[in-house]
């Protein structure tokens, strides 16, 4: 990030490069001082870099503006007051038990969702990559729920976890009361299965791309020693594929802060009682429906930073020091 | 994290895994007893995990068929006495399936559309082009990938719905998807791909710019065409928030929002709303899922370098 487009700073000193090839002239080579050697780069990058301007980082720094002020819609062009109030919407997020729920779900959320995610992609991606039939059918298989949209399987989940649906009915005497979605206690645990289960594939093929990068050797090294299957397992697999899971566990945090679609769908806007409330779903509901985009930018923030700070204690942990 | 957005990985995987077919394949001729055992093993689990995996699907299709919901175990076996078309009239009649399918079509290809228009073009001033701010750029393209578009939701709304008045409209639906950065990276690799020299004697040869553009860069970087396609597909088709919060007209509603529409407000008065509602999640997802059975193939390589949007 050190290099800056801004051109102000440079001062071209025309002596500077004298034997660049191709250089014509002193005031060509200005230009191309100021510009790189090919100029024409940056016209065919404008399109993308407006593009970022304009729905990346403007909304950005607008978000953070909104959540300092008490800001509220108005028609457009109309010329209204919207007082500066320092944190009073982060006062407000931060004492009102709602949102204080919604962000303890997101915990719950990932204790289910990252343990699930990971294990069982990676045992799904030994074994997938040790077979040889099959392989097709199977990757398909895992991926499918991965590319389909959550608003279509959404309706089969209800359809599955209702109180005499099927898991219900294969449960028997052991299926919760009141039923999953309508269950304080498994509302979110049920969200959490669900997420995990439709982007599992995902994972998978990331396991299977990073086994590739195992070495065969190491196994045969290890077989020669002695070391049992599991042994070798532990041992190589799991540290060989780190990479792969300091993504999965930094994509899983994402995901959790992200939640709305199967909350809003699945449990109704977050019921029972906000069991299964999600941070955005309360953004939306009280940005939009309500009218309160400062309170709803203020959760944003909160969330992001608790991303950020999340991202980088896994990153620690996980000892991957991959960018 | 650098090895997931590097599309080279990525690329290289496909081949990687040919190779690894065939040393799989030698070393299955010299197994023992004991690892036939463990190959078993592996072939009951990966079974199971794919029935765990296919069996919410083959479930819609056989609810969206039956006239009465029947959530009995016996329900998951399709029954010749309890089988009908009549569900996909239903939500038919509620929702207009076919306009819903544009719809989303519009959104998809529009969003297709600037991806590859735009992104071919800074795909290879990133990769050919020496420029000013082009580390700039790059750095830009991988911070773009982990930025929550859910922070953005609320002043994004502001500026598109109530400053730029695009509520209501394909415009505001596709503009915050425009340009898809994960296949801009994809462009980017294959165009790295290409030897310089490649170029430099177009250069010599006296070829201006836009033309090595338009009649070398091009034409080699067609083969990358449908991997982008079909990644930036997922993203717009199965998207429910955004077009959810800009659409409140019907007639312009995606499908996967004017189904929630009646999951959440309307299913309860329908004769048989689960079967209704099955029916139009068969309709959403077959378009996506057939796709993706036809271009398996392309979808491997693609989508570990979509790692970093998830």
């Amino acid at each position: 990030m050190s290099t800056t487009v801004s051109s102000g700073s440079v001062t071209p000193s025309p002596a500077a490069r004298p034997t660049q090839p191709g250089g014509g002239g002193p005031r060509r080579g200005r230009r191309r001082q100021l510009l790189g050697r090919n100029p024409l780069g940056l016209l065919l990058s404008a399109p993308y870099l407006i593009f970022v301007l304009l729905v990346f980082a403007y909304p950005l720094v607008f978000a953070f503006y909104m959540s300092f002020h008490d800001y509220f819609f108005a028609a457009p062009g109309a010329v209204v007051d919207r007082p500066f109030v320092g944190l009073a919407n982060f006062q407000e997020v931060l004492s009102d038990p709602a949102v204080i729920r919604s962000f303890g779900n997101v915990g719950i959320f990932l204790l289910i969702n990252v343990p699930l995610t990971v294990v069982l992609s990676l045992v799904l991606a030994t074994a997938l990559n040790k077979i040889v039939h099959a392989r097709t059918f199977l990757r398909v298989a895992f991926y499918v729920p991965y590319v389909t949209a959550s608003v279509a399987v959404v309706g089969v989940w209800i359809f599955l976890f209702s109180g005499n649906g099927l898991v219900n009915q294969i449960l028997g005497p052991l299926a919760p009361d009141p039923a999953w979605l309508i269950n304080e206690q498994w509302a979110m645990p049920t969200i959490a299965i669900f997420v995990t289960w439709k982007g599992m594939g995902f994972f998978i093929l990331l396991y299977l791309a990073a086994l590739q990068n195992v070495s065969d050797e190491l196994y045969e090294a290890a077989a020669t020693d002695g070391a049992g299957k599991i042994r070798m397992f532990f041992s190589i697999t799991v540290p060989g594929v780190r990479p792969a899971t300091v993504l999965v566990l930094l994509l899983a945090t994402v995901t959790g802060a992200n939640l709305f679609t199967e909350p809003y769908l699945l449990t109704g806007g977050g019921g029972p009682n906000g069991a299964s409330s999600s941070p955005v779903l309360i953004m939306y509901q009280r940005g939009i429906e309500q009218g309160e985009p400062g309170i709803a930018a203020a959760i944003g923030v909160i969330l992001v930073i608790g991303v950020l700070i999340l991202a980088f204690i896994q990153r620690k942990l996980a000892g991957g020091d991959e960018s | 994290m650098k090895n997931a957005q590097d599309p080279a990985v990525a690329a290289g995987l496909a081949n990687a895994e040919t190779a690894r077919t065939k040393k799989v394949r030698t070393k299955a001729r010299q197994v023992d007893g004991m690892s036939r055992n463990q190959n078993i093993l592996r072939y009951v689990v990966l079974f199971i995990g794919a029935l765990v995996f296919l069996f919410p699907f083959y479930y819609m299709v056989i609810g969206s068929l039956q006239t009465t919901p029947d959530p009995t175990v016996a329900g998951a076996f399709p029954n010749p006495a309890n089988i009908t078309g009549q569900n996909y009239v239903d939500i038919n009649s509620r929702i207009n399936l076919l306009q819903g399918l544009v719809n989303s079509g519009i959104f998809a290809g529009g969003v297709i559309l600037c991806t590859v228009v735009f992104g071919v073009l800074v795909g290879y001033a990133l990769a050919q082009l020496e420029w000013r701010g082009r580390g700039v750029t790059f750095s830009l393209m991988l911070l773009v990938q982990v930025v929550p578009f859910q922070l953005l939701m609320i002043p994004l709304y502001v500026m598109i719905a109530r400053d730029y008045g695009l509520a209501d409209s394909y415009a505001g639906m596709i503009l915050p998807f425009a340009i898809n950065s994960t296949a801009v990276l994809v462009f980017r690799q294959y165009f790295l791909q290409v030897p310089k020299a490649l170029f430099d004697a177009a250069r010599i040869d006296g070829a201006g710019e836009l033309k090595i553009l338009w009649s070398i860069a091009i034409p080699l970087v067609r083969p990358a065409l449908l991997t982008v396609v079909l990644l930036t597909f997922i993203g717009p088709w199965n998207e429910f928030l955004w077009p959810f919060l800009i659409t409140k007209e019907a007639s312009l509603q995606p499908l996967a929002v004017s189904l929630a529409n009646y999951l959440t407000n309307i299913a309860a008065t329908a004769a048989n709303p689960f079967g209704a509602i099955l029916a139009g999640a068969c309709v959403l997802a077959a378009p996506m899922v057939i796709l993706f059975i036809i271009f398996q193939r392309h979808f491997v390589a693609s989508d570990i370098s979509s790692g970093v949007k998830g």
